[in-house]
């Protein structure tokens, strides 16, 4: 560095609202960034090499605690994987019931996300008990959203952080039909609620920052895609899930413990506004004339459009859930038969916060021999930096520290970063030149 | 959340080491009653729902995650001096979690076999649970621990008197709510004769076998069901994978699988 930089040091406190520790490094040059490194440190917990020798009947429960918000996505993928190795085919019933589990995951880290991390950004509070004050009314919608959420999760999985229901082939479980019937009264009647909160999130005043990124999501042109699809990114890329890593490769940087993930050598974006750039002509009717009247125009080039991909998914999966649980019946077994083989299999559904890619290698008695996982914000690591650096160019680096940092830290929070990290400090350092 | 400088009101810390936040949850699925727990403690850090001071004066600290790397070994030490009341919550926190499965191999080893250039992270060897580095006062079980728990904890706090731990094992909450025994109608290897209640044997009650992710009870046996098990055709690396899962640190479960042949032949 030149002895005319200038260099700030900002300790700011913990990075609050996300899960993961962030720093944030700048180096600017004449009003434009040089250099940018967004610091995310994920003490290695190294789930892929644990699961080395474990049966795959383990899979489900070890891979849940990788992510206590999302752990159905894991466990989704996971079984989806091992049961393409074993060659099994769930049926029907299991088809769909996972499909309405896998919308109680999205209902309650949608909702959990927009009201108690990011909604304090756009009204200037710390936190959403301080906003609760004033906005009881929007705070306890999303809280009541959050919890039909969290029991859409028990119906199927007894709980909802770690639900032990899923099996490879199917569930452990059936609910009861009256069970089943009492939740899906209480669900359509939420329906109101989530186009209320979608209609109230389309009115915030975002900042405008079009940016060019392509998008990447499962897609099966017959529904919105949780379980199934291809991997189709807005670059017309359209491959079977198998041949997702030879398009995306990762690739460790000295300053993060998640792998950067890179499209065809560029960043990408997955996530609720990929989602919905790609798929929401397979949205269901209601949420389509709901989108109609809320936006965002599609293809979305906002990043901040990500809150409202979210109030509209929220209520897709309401209106899913409620659809699938229209002639629920207890099946004569909720799971289909497992004989287990050698072989590679491969599994991607979506998780709240985008694509989740498993692949495994398993012997003949069904253990796992090897084991990898892409995590979404992993995926979207390249994009989060791409997107720091315009919006911190566009906003003009002569802006008070204090602005540029809380202008990163919402750019950062508005990609639901999933990171389980030790601590959250997003030290934001300026060199100026 | 809470008011700078109210004095009347606990402070009460929410911190987060090496986990997945799963436990934090039980926090932050409370609804209604999360709002009315902040009235009742001022909560002065708990980053992912916002107030932010990691290094505040606290009557109560709740810590999620185990000890993994060599920042947070210090950063607990610092937790332990500035809080009253320090307990764990959660299977990471009070036994090191599933991700001490690394204790029984050679840790540097896998950092190795999953990071291209293991130099860039910084891990310790081990994950540990925070009483094996400092002392706490209370601890919660489970993987993960839920609402129920954290309240009857902060509630009786505030009274003033010990929370008082779950000690019964699985089998009597399942006998309790009439589930039928899945170790001897259907054959299943149910850890429940030597987890500890808490969870609510929600395993046994949706048909499938408890895999012990609250941890061991009072005198549990682990060698006599190991044996049971074996009579149930299990292989004795099948019957150590069970002891060796969420809670692989923690004895008796500990010694247990490395009895049944488990984490590679090591003794402990």
């Amino acid at each position: 560095m030149s002895d005319q930089t200038r260099r700030i040091d900002i300790d700011v406190p913990v990075l609050s609202r996300v899960e993961g520790e962030g720093a944030l490094e700048v180096h600017a040059a004449g009003g434009r960034i040089t250099d940018l490194k967004l610091r995310i440190f994920e003490p290695p917990r190294m789930f892929e090499r644990f699961l080395e020798g474990r049966g795959y009947h383990e899979v489900a429960d070890a891979v849940a605690r990788i992510c206590g918000i999302c752990p159905v996505a894991y466990q989704m993928s996971a079984v989806q994987a091992l049961e393409s190795i074993f060659g099994v085919e769930p049926g029907d019933w299991v088809r769909a019931m996972r499909r309405v589990f896998y919308c109680g995951e999205w209902i309650q880290s949608h909702a959990l996300h927009i009201h108690l991390l990011a909604l304090p950004d756009f009204f200037g509070y710390d936190s959403a008990l301080a906003m609760a004050a004033d906005y009881p009314g929007e705070v306890r919608r999303g809280m009541r959203l959050q919890a039909l959420g969290n029991e859409l999760m028990a119906l199927f999985g007894a709980r909802a952080v770690h639900p032990v229901g899923a099996r490879v082939g199917g569930f452990h479980h059936a609910p009861k039909a009256a069970d089943v019937a009492d939740l899906r009264g209480r669900l359509e009647a939420a329906i109101p609620e989530a186009e209320a909160l979608a209609r109230w999130a389309a009115g915030f005043d975002l900042p405008d920052n079009g940016q060019e990124f392509p998008c990447l999501a499962l897609r099966n042109g017959a529904d919105y895609p949780m379980n199934r699809g291809r991997i189709a990114a807005s670059t017309g890329l359209d491959v079977p899930v198998a041949e997702f890593a030879d398009h995306v490769t990762e690739e460790q940087v000295p300053h993060s413990t998640a792998f950067h993930a890179r499209l065809d050598g560029e960043p990408y974006l997955v996530g609720p506004l990929a989602r919905l750039n790609i798929n929401a002509d397979v949205l269901p009717a209601a949420t389509r004339a709901l989108l109609a009247d809320t936006g965002p125009a599609l293809p979305s080039t906002n990043p901040f459009h990500s809150l409202l991909a979210r109030a509209l998914e929220i209520h897709a999966a309401l209106v899913e859930a409620v659809r699938l649980l229209g002639d629920y019946r207890v099946p004569e077994r909720p799971y289909a038969e497992v004989a287990p083989r050698a072989g590679t299999g491969y599994g991607a559904t979506e998780a709240p916060r985008g694509v989740l890619w498993h692949r495994y290698e398993t012997d003949d008695a069904g253990r796992v021999t090897a084991a990898r996982i892409v995590p979404p914000t992993a995926q979207n690591q390249a994009r989060m930096e791409e997107d720091l650096r315009l919006s911190l160019e566009a906003r003009g680096l002569d802006a008070p520290d204090d602005e540029l940092r809380f202008l990163g830290e919402r750019v950062i929070r508005n990609y639901d970063p999933c990171i389980s990290c030790a601590t959250h400090f997003l030290d934001l350092t300026v060199h100026r030149r | 959340m809470g008011k700078a400088g109210d004095e009347a009101k606990p402070r009460v810390a929410v911190h987060k080491f090496s986990s997945c936040d799963g436990c934090q949850l039980a926090f932050l699925d409370l609804g209604e009653d999360l709002v009315r727990l902040a009235e009742l403690v001022d909560f002065v850090h708990f980053a992912e729902a916002g107030p932010v001071d990691p290094e505040a004066e606290t009557d109560i600290a709740f810590v999620e995650g185990s000890i993994s790397t060599p920042g947070e070994a210090e950063r607990i030490k610092r937790i332990r001096a500035n809080t009253r009341y320090l307990v764990p919550i959660g299977a990471c926190a009070t036994s090191g979690g599933i991700q001490a499965l690394r204790n029984l191999h050679d840790g540097k080893q896998w950092l190795a076999d999953v990071y291209p250039s293991p130099e860039y992270v910084e891990s310790l060897a081990t994950s540990t649970g925070i009483a094996d580095n400092v002392t706490v006062d209370y601890q919660l079980w489970g993987c993960p621990v839920n609402g129920r728990q954290v309240l009857a904890a902060v509630r009786a706090l505030l009274w003033g008197v010990d929370p008082v731990p779950e000690r019964d094992k699985v089998c009597m909450e399942c006998k309790r709510a009439g589930h039928v025994c899945v170790l001897v109608s259907r054959g299943q290897p149910c850890l429940g004769p030597v987890t500890v209640t808490g969870c609510g044997a929600l395993c046994p009650a949706f048909g499938r076998d408890c895999y012990g992710c609250y941890g061991p009870a009072e005198n549990p046996n682990p060698d006599a069901l190991g044996r049971r098990f074996e009579g149930l055709g299990l292989m004795r690396e099948d019957v150590a994978r069970r002891f060796h899962f969420i809670h692989s640190h923690r004895e008796p479960l500990h010694g247990a699988g490395l009895r049944w042949g488990g984490g590679g032949g090591r003794g402990p």
